[in-house]
């Protein structure tokens, strides 16, 4: 009874149905893009109300918010922010920048699309994304939860080798921990 | 028989004290969100983020305190609990009390935070060992002015339990939130350090320390610390209605006035910015000190 898969998908309903109504998001605020988070967090459009939620650290968050453009530099953290995170977890790629380099695309220090390094569940487009669409996006990834099709960590974890080769194309000298999920 | 009803009795009062002290808090967020003219989360928020936290794998170890930690602060959450007249005429609710509780209690609330922060002292994140500094050292602020309110308290009515104080306030018919005046005001300056919120929410400051000793916690971790601060929460609302508010008859009383004792700390703290370390402890140590001393002259010579 407890292991079958009826009761499994029930359960997974309901844990889906609390993950999309409470999302924790650590907002790393790379590119010019993260002055649009508070005004999405604050009265003016209030996404405290979609249970969207600003979480401190990445051990606490669900949801990795890249605001803009990523250096190669940042990448590293960034990378190392991602995988410190807990399961389930999902990304949103906020900005032009992240989406094809936006008008960083021959930047030679910045990385352009994002979908090579980490796996990107939602994409917020614009340069930069109105608050509006901020929450479209966040509706978005709300659905894709509902619907339990928000797997980038997953992806992730399967394609590790091809991940782990674009990053350290980038990221010349590799000293960071082991990725123990 | 009698065992078993008490077992089932203490169960079900935890389980009160989670469900209301979750819903407090979710309520605690739909005020601040409207003061701050938001729409606000719904009032049940607390339950869903609760819930989720519990789904999420947690893949941290530091090492065994760190496990231990939050578990230390379940531990205490839920002793105290034990310790608190919830309703003056008992009912079903367990009540361990015995002469000299009051004191008890004194110790027994700072073991849950203590045992936290050696749990967070293990996971080696700096912003936890700087959270725990500051919390103790807040802690150092606010206890001083707590017992003295307390040990007015005792001396005005010569008892050191909780149940003598409730019986002492039914007797005179009046609470002691007026028949010791001094007492009550050092004590609810006290609460405010005792609660967290702004201006005192100095430990777990989200943009200064990235929510300080809990910054290396995530999952199920978190889950249990929300759990056991929301029970906490209850406890510590519980026991100011009972010393100084003359107890609850029955829950709806209870939740009234514990309520309303709860707006002070938290109407106070959404319109007040952050303290720093040395003010907070600075804070303490002035009116409410003050108020303090006020109440031990006042118990001693009446
Ligand atoms: S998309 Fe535009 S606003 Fe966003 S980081 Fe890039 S340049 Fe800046």
């Amino acid at each position: 009874m407890i292991n079958d898969k009826n009761s499994q998908k029930i359960v997974d309903i309901i844990q889906n149905w609390a993950r999309k109504q409470s999302i924790w998001v650590l907002a790393y605020g790379t590119g010019c893009g993260a002055i649009e988070i508070p005004p999405t967090m604050t009265s003016r459009y209030d996404a405290e109300r979609l249970g969207v939620r600003g979480a401190a650290t990445p051990r606490q968050a669900d949801v990795l918010l890249i605001t803009g453009y990523l250096t190669t530099k940042t990448l590293k953290r960034v990378i190392r922010v991602y995988e410190q995170m807990q399961d389930p977890k999902y990304v949103i790629g906020f900005g032009s920048c992240t989406i094809n380099g936006g008008m960083y695309y021959d930047s030679y220090n910045t990385i352009k699309v994002l979908d090579k390094y980490l796996p990107v569940d939602v994409y917020i487009n614009g340069c930069m994304p109105r608050p509006e669409s901020v929450l479209a996006g966040f509706g978005k990834l709300q659905e894709l939860i509902g619907n339990g099709e928000a797997n980038g960590a997953t992806k992730y974890k399967e394609n590790l080798e091809w991940y782990r080769a674009n990053q350290k194309k980038i990221i010349p000298n590799w000293v960071m921990p082991e990725y123990n999920w | 028989m009698e065992l078993l009803t008490h077992i089932l009795g203490a169960i079900a009062t935890v389980i009160l004290a989670f469900v209301v002290g979750m819903s407090y808090g979710g309520i605690v967020r739909k005020i601040t969100a409207r003061v701050h003219n938001r729409i606000g989360p719904p009032w049940y928020q607390n339950f869903i983020d609760a819930f989720k936290l519990y789904g999420k794998t947690t893949a941290i170890h530091h090492g065994w305190m760190q496990i231990m930690g939050p578990a230390f602060l379940m531990v205490s959450s839920v002793v105290t609990l034990m310790f608190i007249p919830v309703l003056t005429n008992g009912g079903w609710f367990p009540n361990l009390n015995f002469e000299g509780d009051l004191i008890f209690l004194l110790y027994l609330m700072v073991f849950g935070p203590l045992g936290m922060a050696l749990g967070a002292g293990q996971t080696g994140n700096p912003n936890s060992a700087i959270g725990v500094t500051r919390g103790l050292s807040q802690m150092v602020g606010f206890e001083i002015p707590w017992v003295m309110a307390l040990v007015a308290l005792m001396i005005q009515f010569d008892t050191t339990s909780i149940t003598g104080l409730m019986e002492a306030q039914a007797q005179s018919g009046t609470w002691n939130m007026f028949s010791s005046p001094f007492a009550f005001i050092a004590a609810v300056l006290a609460m405010l350090g005792m609660f967290r919120y702004s201006p005192f929410d100095i430990v777990g400051a989200p943009t200064e320390l990235a929510s300080g000793p809990v910054s290396e916690n995530g999952g199920k971790y978190l889950f249990t610390m929300m759990s056991s601060g929301s029970i906490f929460a209850f406890v510590k609302l519980t026991l100011y209605v009972d010393i100084f508010m003359g107890g609850a008859d029955n829950l709806v009383i209870l939740l009234l006035k514990t309520f309303s004792i709860y707006m002070i700390p938290v109407l106070y703290g959404i319109v007040s910015p952050r303290y720093r370390t040395e003010q907070a402890i600075r804070f303490f140590w002035g009116w409410p000190l003050f108020f303090g001393v006020l109440a031990l002259i006042y118990a001693s010579i009446f």
